[in-house]
């Protein structure tokens, strides 16, 4: 079995967000950039599987330009097997459902049984491409997991279902998986892994190849255009209490009861 | 192209819940007269959906949709979209409409927002707001496809009172169509919880509580004296004080409370990020400095294992 990781580019968690220009979204001038934390989950796991002798091949799958590829031997560096990166100018300005095709398209080409992806991106917070990528194949798909067991054509995963509680879900592959906090501890590279990271080819796929057309994909293709980016509202300025703790406490309830009438 | 507004009414063991009431306020304020309908799915009856709005409600029901799974879910809001005609629809960013809404759009062709927090017409259509990167920005989005999805963060919205309006009940017959996935067992939480997403009221606490027992003795007494939900800093989680379900933050739950109440939480900003929105912030930290500060109504500077019994007992004899 092929396992096919969606791996994205994202600004680490800690990054101090600046928009300089409105239509564009954020300024990318000083952000670190980090493969999106719920990938990690989705390439750990991917890794056990093939480590269990359950899968053959990890493939990295990314819709992305030049600028990301570091990522991608970062991800080479954890254990991956191979890494593809899907870049064509008519894949700018995609919208997730216009990149849900593009990795649609190559998890096909490639003959991928299973294709695990993070529960959300932490740029755009969507949580929608993977779900998208079942969809468009026909596939079952499982979101936000926390412990996934394969056996031969077989799956079996945990979902949070709302308030702590769990739906354990069984299905056949191929299948699409959305990796969660808790599904494993991804590990760290080693320098033997990085430096022979560094000397992996990355291939590249296009349009013509994945047999994708303009009208499904790239801005004009788009159904979800985001414009007026703004940092959030300043929230106005705090009060700290004064005095011993037993008024500071009476205080308290009471600003909280009269003044912001939240109890 | 469609004609008003549908709304996904979620229930809970009979009752509706406040989400039903918030969307379908905002769908009434909206439409401007255009038909607001409501879907319910596994559920009997408009209750007090007609009170709130809803001139038509949809329910779907059988074997297939007592449970939630995605494959039963879409195939219902298809056929809800379908009858009612609607270019908009509503739901409440739940788990399950989360789950199943990527792949209704990718179905139907429609164009779809996640986890909007404001929404406003415009030029006969709808523009959303959305937070991106954790909240740390926000963004306008617009839909260009005939049928625009959108769930939105619980608590974004007021309810309104009922008026005496009621609704027409179409049951809907939905296939639902070969199972995919089968739910073989459902694992439940230990208490009876609202979720945290859907929480009025929050108390978290941090990596201060030092033990799973000071959270036991600090934080839950303090939310069960609120009628609150307990959440946590990742800190406390990794530290095995409570459970991942109960994390707030970018990479826990984005929570959305009238009144969050964190208890020895520095305010990192991945924690930040999950709460921000609340409408009233309170800390109690030992440290003037701590970032959290910078996004709270209400400090208090202090040991918090001195002032959570005595805030608990305060509030216990004020809510009685
Ligand atoms: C990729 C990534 C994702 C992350 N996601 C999340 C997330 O989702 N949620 C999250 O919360 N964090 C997240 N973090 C972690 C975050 O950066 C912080 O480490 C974490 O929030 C700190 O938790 P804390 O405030 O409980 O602990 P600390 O930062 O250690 O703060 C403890 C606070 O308690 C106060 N204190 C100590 N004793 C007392 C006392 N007796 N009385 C009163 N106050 C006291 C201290 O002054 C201090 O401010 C993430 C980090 C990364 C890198
Ligand atoms: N451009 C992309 N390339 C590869 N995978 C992606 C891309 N965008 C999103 N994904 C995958 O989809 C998940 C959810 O992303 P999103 O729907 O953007 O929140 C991510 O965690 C990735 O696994």
């Amino acid at each position: 079995m092929k396992i096919g990781v969606l791996l994205k580019q994202v600004p680490s968690t800690d990054t101090q967000v600046k928009i300089a220009d409105p239509s564009a979204g954020i300024s990318t001038a000083d952000v670190k950039w980090t493969i999106n934390p719920y990938d990690e989950f989705a390439i750990e796991e991917a890794l056990r599987l093939k480590e269990a002798g359950k899968a053959t091949e990890v493939l990295l799958l990314t819709v992305g330009n030049k600028d990301v590829e570091q990522r991608l031997r970062d991800a080479l560096a954890m254990g991956a097997d191979r890494a593809m990166r899907l870049d064509d100018p008519g894949f700018v300005g995609s919208d997730p459902l216009g990149v849900a095709r593009i990795l649609a398209a190559a998890a096909k080409a490639e003959g991928v049984q299973l294709v695990l992806g993070g529960k959300q991106a932490a740029d755009d917070d969507n949580g929608q491409v993977p779900i998208m990528v079942a969809e468009l194949l026909g596939w079952a798909h499982v979101g936000v997991v926390t412990k996934l067991e394969i056996a031969g054509e077989t799956f079996k995963a945990w979902r949070a279902s709302g308030g702590g509680a769990q739906d354990v879900v069984e299905g056949a592959l191929p299948a699409v998986i959305t990796a969660d906090k808790g599904l494993n501890e991804p590990r760290y590279a080693s320098l033997k892994n990085i430096m022979m990271a560094k000397k992996k080819a990355i291939e590249v796929k296009g349009m013509a190849d994945l047999g994708l057309s303009a009208g499904q994909v790239g801005a004009a293709a788009a159904l979800v255009k985001e414009s007026g980016w703004s940092l959030p509202p300043q929230r106005p300025a705090g009060r700290i209490l004064q005095g011993d703790n037993a008024a500071r406490v009476k205080e308290l309830v009471a600003v909280l009861r009269d003044e912001a009438k939240v109890i | 192209m469609g004609n008003g507004f549908l709304v996904v009414a979620e229930h809970d063991g009979g009752h509706f819940k406040k989400t039903a009431y918030e969307l379908l306020a905002k769908a009434v304020e909206l439409a401007a007269g255009a038909p607001v309908s409501a879907v319910v799915i596994g559920g009997d009856g408009a209750g007090d959906l007609g009170a709130h709005g809803a001139t038509k409600v949809f329910t779907v029901n059988g074997p297939a949709f007592g449970h939630y799974s995605p494959e039963a879910w879409v195939a219902a809001l298809q056929a809800a979209i379908t009858a009612s005609g609607a270019a908009v629809v509503l739901a409440p960013a739940s788990l399950q409409n989360k789950d199943a809404f990527p792949r209704l759009s990718a179905r139907i062709g429609a164009g779809y927002a996640t986890e909007v927090t404001e929404l406003s017409a415009a030029g006969g259509g709808v523009v959303a707001r959305r937070p991106q990167y954790a909240g740390k920005a926000f963004s306008t989005v617009q839909i260009q496809s005939p049928v625009a999805l959108f769930t939105v963060r619980p608590n974004s919205f007021p309810a309104k009172p009922a008026t005496g309006g009621s609704a027409e009940v179409v049951a809907l017959a939905v296939d639902a169509g070969a199972a995919l996935t089968r739910v073989v067992a459902s694992e439940a939480p230990s208490g009876d919880v609202v979720d945290l997403t859907e929480a009025d009221r929050i108390v978290s606490g941090g990596r201060s509580v030092k033990s799973k027992e000071g959270f036991d003795t600090l934080i839950r007494p303090l939310a069960a004296a609120l009628g609150a939900t307990a959440g946590a800093s990742r800190a406390a989680v990794d530290a095995g004080f409570c459970p991942h379900s109960e994390q707030v933050g970018q990479t826990g739950k984005v929570v959305n409370p009238t009144l969050y109440i964190a208890v020895g939480i520095s305010g990192a900003i991945q924690h930040l990020a999950g709460m921000r929105t609340s409408k009233v912030i309170v800390s109690i930290n030992k440290d003037a400095e701590a970032p959290i500060f910078g996004v709270s109504t209400y400090g208090i500077v202090g040991d918090m294992f001195e002032i959570c019994p005595l805030l608990t007992d305060e509030l216990k004899a004020a809510l009685r």
